[in-house]
């Protein structure tokens, strides 16, 4: 393979957003725009699937490995994906191109730049995934901090600017600590390139520090509790398609940093603070769910059941089993899918009404049927019914969890339960119940491009929920590997033993 | 016989300040004229520069006066900064009716001066080449003679300038008494044990300088001068003076009194991180936009100094790195500035930026590169300025700078966030003027597009500041 495959997705957005940026539009033009980064993103999508077809799934080793000289004699570019990422890659380029669709309920004004931004953030967001260098994975991480400010920004409502603000100070807050480690990291091994960290390990000594320097970083994007607080914020006040992105893709990347760099890099260290993954993820878990159950503002209630969710993923990757592991990354991908699609459910509802409040809706199964049906199938996905990928993720993580530590496991359960409690009584409120509210009753069931956008994700999330094969098949060597190679299997069996 | 070949770049530009001071007086009406002209000999100048040969490190004058990659590589900066200097603010000096013939000649002689200090290997030969700056830049400082502010700052930078210049004399008096000589090399050689008269003139002299960069505690002239003086003249004195000021804070400390490097190791560390964290903080209630800007320089300059203050070769090319970079984003910002123009008049307030995307989406569009380039988000060339910079500091384990370093740039990205916030979030106010002359947009879509593309490039710059040796 001599064609630059990772770098074409990489860059194939930004050459869109030159592209709109560069041609001059009057009015008229500002649909034909729209058409462009459709035709971009969707090419991209169809890029990404030809990679997973051709994809090596019986082989661990990173593949379409592509290294240029970047800094001379110090960073080089190198991008490559295994069979972790390839999935996040394939995500994103998936829920980018409905993003692009649902722009034409909800953004107003300034489409051109909203394009932009989307598009510029899709390159940001394959780079993460793709990178093998702990320069150029920073670069990614916190370059999509910038597209983002403004989509909350400019976009938003009513307390945009207090959400932006939270969003990017946090962020950065947390992430600068991890610049040190990685420059530490160069320092104490003489390389930045994750490939060969991976063979040549760091000493044992410096794992700690530098393990709670990236964590400082993923927790605060993961979010985790205590530092989750800016993105109910940031969820309310971004648009539709901001949201889809921040809750899909943007919180996957902390996931996949836990994944490739804190289990990767530092085992030792990983090992150590196992008790305190834990403890947050079930106060995340528990907690979280229960502030969900009290939220009267949709898109709050779906922000925190994230949290929660979240919390399922930091436990399953701490257990460092296989099934916790398989069972996390499942997760990430099935709530990319659950999460976006609840947040463009309740886009059209708040495109028809103009609220976001919980007890102004009730009702709407005998107006908005069709509405009420796909609604139904994210509600079980997000509370892990079988036969929804919801299930599969959550089942694995617990039985990861089982095989390590039954208190927790049986902690973490409890928050299965309570996740079927908001999520129902969400679905409740919001859909039967009797007619009480006027407005409510004028308002149209799913226009076309609403239906071919929710079907779009009804469609993985009823398949993978059935047949999980084909993504469980392509993370398998993968996970077992990073588990191999940092003798967690060992470990694991000494503390049994114990 | 002294090679005297290898100064003609500082005769070329002595012989313009003569020719065109008599050549302003005899010609009426010859303003813009010798303006121009001023131009073309700093391009001359810049030529004359870049034809030097430096493989062999030569100095002349009795070993007082070095021609090196270092005075090479900072004077090719200095003399381009002035020239999109001067491109830039060339209609500013007109409206502002500031456009005389001396302004011009004032500025050739401050960067006369600057050059003589960037090569100066001597007290005497640098303290001379300081002074010519500083002096021509008090009168620029205060050349809008009819505005309060202007004179203000004019006449509080020379006072207080003029008490730093004296500690500092009174610094290189004390190593002279110490040492029995002036010259950086024989100071070196001279001083081969720890003395407290030593330690207090080095003292000094890193005060002296401190000052002239507005390193804090030093900085108390800064926001007012920057403020006061037209804006011309700011642009000219954020960017200049501290290039030949870092240099020669690069030859002080790194040649005489390398040895002693315990000694000034503390007093930089300390000057960097007050100046990071006290530039982050006191930007943030700023509503003069030449004002914040004062600030943030403040807070980048603790940044150059942190790189200074590892005593390693790789931090001094850091600091070059970084402030090259700096150049470029306050060259991109001011542009902006000098485009904030309705019916003759400049505004320069934050509230004026209001809603400016809606207007000109242009002009928004860099200066949010810039902005977020100062704040040091990558992929722009502020987040490599400062990636440098914390590599070297890394590499020498001072991790509290590093992380106190990397706090303060948390701390800043809220102030810029916040013009962000005012440009793109904010409704909209009246259009400005979209007429600009060539050399200003050239200004800024060359230093926009550097920022924005620096990133696909790195290691070009970086291959010619590691040449730069010092020794």
């Amino acid at each position: 393979m001599n064609f630059p495959i990772l770098s074409s997705l990489i860059l194939l957005p930004t050459i869109g957003a030159l592209f709109i940026f560069f041609v001059r539009s009057s009015n008229s033009q500002y649909q034909s725009s729209k058409y462009v980064a459709l035709f971009i993103t969707s090419a991209n999508f169809f890029l990404s699937l030809y990679l997973w077809i051709v994809f090596d799934k019986s082989i661990f080793d990173f593949q379409f490995v592509e290294e240029r000289e970047w800094i001379s004699g110090f960073v080089n570019y190198k991008v490559g994906v295994d069979g972790i990422s390839i999935l996040f890659i394939l995500l994103t380029t998936f829920i980018t191109p409905i993003c692009v669709i649902t722009v034409n309920a909800t953004i107003k004004n300034r489409l051109k730049d909203f394009l932009i931004a989307i598009l510029i953030l899709e390159t940001f967001m394959i780079g993460v995934f793709c990178s093998l260098d702990l320069v150029v994975f920073y670069l990614f991480f916190e370059a999509g901090l910038i597209p983002m400010f403004l989509i909350i920004g400019i976009w938003g409502g009513e307390r945009r600017v207090y959400s932006a603000f939270k969003f990017f100070l946090y962020t950065l807050l947390g992430s600068v600590l991890m610049l040190v480690a990685i420059i530490s990291i160069y320092w104490i091994t003489g390389t930045t390139d994750v490939i060969k960290l991976y063979e040549l390990g760091i000493d044992a000594k410096y794992q700690n520090l530098l393990w709670l320097a990236f964590f400082s970083s993923f927790a605060v994007k993961t979010p985790m509790w205590p530092v989750h607080t800016w993105l109910p914020d940031a969820h309310v006040e971004a648009p539709t398609a901001g949201s889809v992105l921040l809750a899909a893709i943007l919180l996957k990347m902390a996931g996949y940093g836990f994944i490739r760099f804190s289990l990767g890099l530092f085992p030792d260290a990983s090992l150590y603070f196992v008790p305190l993954v834990y403890t947050l993820s079930l106060i995340a878990i528990i907690y979280t769910s229960l502030v969900a159950l009290m939220q009267e503002d949709m898109k709050k209630l779906i922000a925190y059941s994230s949290v929660a969710h979240m919390g399922f993923v930091t436990l399953g990757i701490f257990t460092m089993t296989q099934q916790g592991i398989e069972g996390s990354i499942f997760q990430m991908i099935s709530h990319g899918l659950v999460s976006a699609a609840l947040f463009l459910c309740v886009g059209v509802v708040y495109d028809r009404l103009h609220t976001r409040l919980i007890n102004r809706y009730g009702g709407l199964v005998s107006i908005m049927p069709k509405y009420a049906i796909v609604f139904m199938v994210f509600t079980l996905g997000a509370l892990g019914l079988p036969g929804t990928s919801g299930f599969i993720g959550e089942f694995l993580v617990l039985m990861g969890a089982f095989k390590k530590n039954i208190l927790v496991a049986t902690i973490a359960s409890l928050g299965v339960i309570l996740g079927a409690a908001y999520m129902l009584w969400l679905y409740k409120r919001i859909i039967f119940g009797k007619l009480i509210n006027e407005d409510v009753k004028k308002m149209v069931d799913l226009k076309r491009f609403e239906i071919v956008t929710l079907w779009l994700l009804v469609l993985p999330i009823i398949f993978f929920g059935f047949y999980p094969e084909p993504l469980i098949n392509s993370i398998e060597v993968s996970v077992a590997n990073m588990i191999d190679m940092n003798d967690f299997d060992k470990i694991n069996k000494l503390a049994l033993g114990k | 016989m002294e090679n005297l070949q290898l100064i003609i770049p500082e005769l070329f530009i002595s012989i313009m300040i003569m020719f065109l001071l008599i050549f302003g007086v005899f010609k009426k009406n010859s303003s813009q004229l010798v303006y121009n002209l001023t131009t073309l000999s700093l391009v001359a100048a810049l030529a004359l520069i870049i034809n030097l040969n430096t493989q062999i490190q030569s100095s002349l004058f009795n070993n007082s006066y070095n021609i090196d990659n270092l005075s090479k590589f900072m004077k090719i900066l200095l003399i381009l900064s002035g020239i999109f200097v001067m491109l830039s603010s060339s209609k500013y000096i007109q409206i502002s009716k500031i456009s005389k013939i001396e302004y011009p000649i004032l500025i050739l002689c401050s960067i006369l001066g600057m050059m003589v200090m960037i090569s100066s290997n001597d007290l005497i030969v640098f303290y001379m080449g300081l002074e010519l700056q500083s002096l021509a830049l008090y009168v620029l400082a205060s050349f809008n003679r009819d505005n309060l502010l202007s004179t203000e700052s004019g006449l509080k930078y020379f006072v207080l300038s003029a008490l730093s210049s004296g500690l500092l004399l009174y610094g290189c008096s004390l190593i002279y008494g110490f040492s029995e000589t002036t010259n950086f090399n024989q100071i070196m050689a001279n001083t081969k044990e720890v003395e407290y008269g030593l330690t207090f003139g080095i003292v000094f002299i890193l005060v002296g300088l401190a000052f002239k960069i507005s390193a804090v505690p030093f900085h108390m002239w800064a926001p007012d001068v920057y403020q006061g003086s037209p804006t011309s003249v700011t642009v000219f004195f954020a960017l200049l003076p501290k290039i030949a000021a870092l240099t020669v804070f690069i030859r002080f400390l790194y040649i005489p009194f390398y040895e002693l490097v315990d000694q000034w190791q503390m007093i930089i560390i300390f000057l960097s991180i007050a100046s990071m964290v006290f530039g982050a903080v006191a930007a943030i209630g700023q509503k003069n936009l030449k004002r914040l800007i004062a600030y943030s320089s403040i807070s980048h300059m603790g940044y150059a100094l942190a790189g200074l203050s590892t005593g390693a070769t790789q931090g001094v090319q850091s600091s070059i790195t970084y402030i090259t970079i700096y150049l470029v984003m306050n060259l991109a910002f001011f542009s902006c500035l000098f485009m904030l123009k309705r019916n003759d008049k400049y505004y320069e307030n934050i509230d004026d930026l209001s809603g400016l995307s809606k207007n000109h989406p242009l002009l928004s569009l860099s200066l949010l590169v810039v902005l977020f380039s100062l704040a040091g988000i990558p992929p722009l060339a502020g987040f490599f300025a400062k990636f440098y910079i914390f590599v070297a500091v890394i590499n020498e384990e001072m991790y509290f700078l590093a992380i106190v370093g990397l706090l303060a740039t948390v701390i800043a990205a809220f102030y810029y966030l916040r013009i962000i916030k005012i440009i793109y979030f904010d409704p909209e106010k009246e259009k400005f003027e979209t007429k600009h002359n060539l050399g200003l947009k050239f200004t800024l879509v060359a230093s926009t597009f550097f920022i924005l593309a620096y990133f696909i490039y790195p290691s070009g710059i970086v291959d010619i500041i590691s040449k730069i040796n010092i020794s």
